[in-house]
């Protein structure tokens, strides 16, 4: 049988391939249509932190460039009045 | 030319209700002294702090959105500073995106206070009947 699979051409695979498949990356502000990040929203602005409350790089949250400004503008703003702590572990 | 500011100070947490509404007037009152308006106020009440400020970890934040001078600014914050019962603070212009926000905002909280636990026990029991019908 595997013979004839040959001859036909079709390459027969034990698993299935896997496919990669990313999931484009967007940028939500823009996605939302939101134009001001609030610094006064610490949950919010969680969303862009990681467990150690540094701001995550765009690369990994898909902020544009214009907006990636406004949320570290705000993170600093939010740190700097105790919403958000400066140094910190497991903050989620 | 007024330009929209907004501020938040924190309070240290030993103040009385009727010191905290004092130095409140005191800041309210220094805006309108100088040409300022104030636009609206947000008491926040007694909060944890993300970290100890002066060996406190918790304050009284408040935030007053105001319009004002730019020069103003400077001489507010010297206020904050000399003031003992003002732990920190942070005074921002507001763009005009900043200004829609803030409005939104308002509303957003006018309706809250308007409305009670009213929204979110209705809203819930919609939703399962949606899901049903579909």
């Amino acid at each position: 049988m595997a013979q004839n699979d040959a001859q036909n051409g079709a390459i027969r695979y034990l698993n299935p391939p896997t496919v990669e498949v990313r999931k484009k990356k967007y940028c939500r502000f823009k996605k939302a249509g939101i134009k001001y990040v609030d610094y006064k929203d610490p949950e919010f602005l969680k969303k862009f932190l990681n467990e150690q409350g540094k701001i995550l790089p765009r690369r990994i949250t898909g902020t544009s460039l214009k907006f990636q400004r406004k949320v570290a503008q705000a993170v600093k703003r939010a740190r700097s009045i105790a919403l958000l702590p400066y140094v910190t572990d497991l903050l989620k | 030319m007024l330009k929209q500011y907004e501020t938040v100070f924190i309070a240290t947490p030993v103040l009385s209700e009727q010191q905290m509404k004092e130095a409140v007037a005191k800041y309210t009152k220094l805006i309108t002294d100088n040409g300022g308006e104030v636009v609206s106020e947000e008491n926040w009440g007694l909060r944890q702090l993300a970290y100890p400020i002066q060996h406190k970890t918790s304050g009284f934040y408040y935030l007053i959105q105001f319009k004002s001078e730019p020069t103003f600014v400077e001489t507010l914050e010297t206020q904050y500073f000399r003031d003992e019962r003002i732990i920190r603070f942070l005074t921002v212009a507001l763009d005009k995106n900043a200004v829609a926000y803030a409005e939104k905002r308002r509303e957003n909280k006018k309706k809250a206070a308007a409305a009670p636990k009213e929204e979110p026990v209705q809203a819930p029991a919609e939703q399962p009947a949606e899901e049903e019908n579909a």
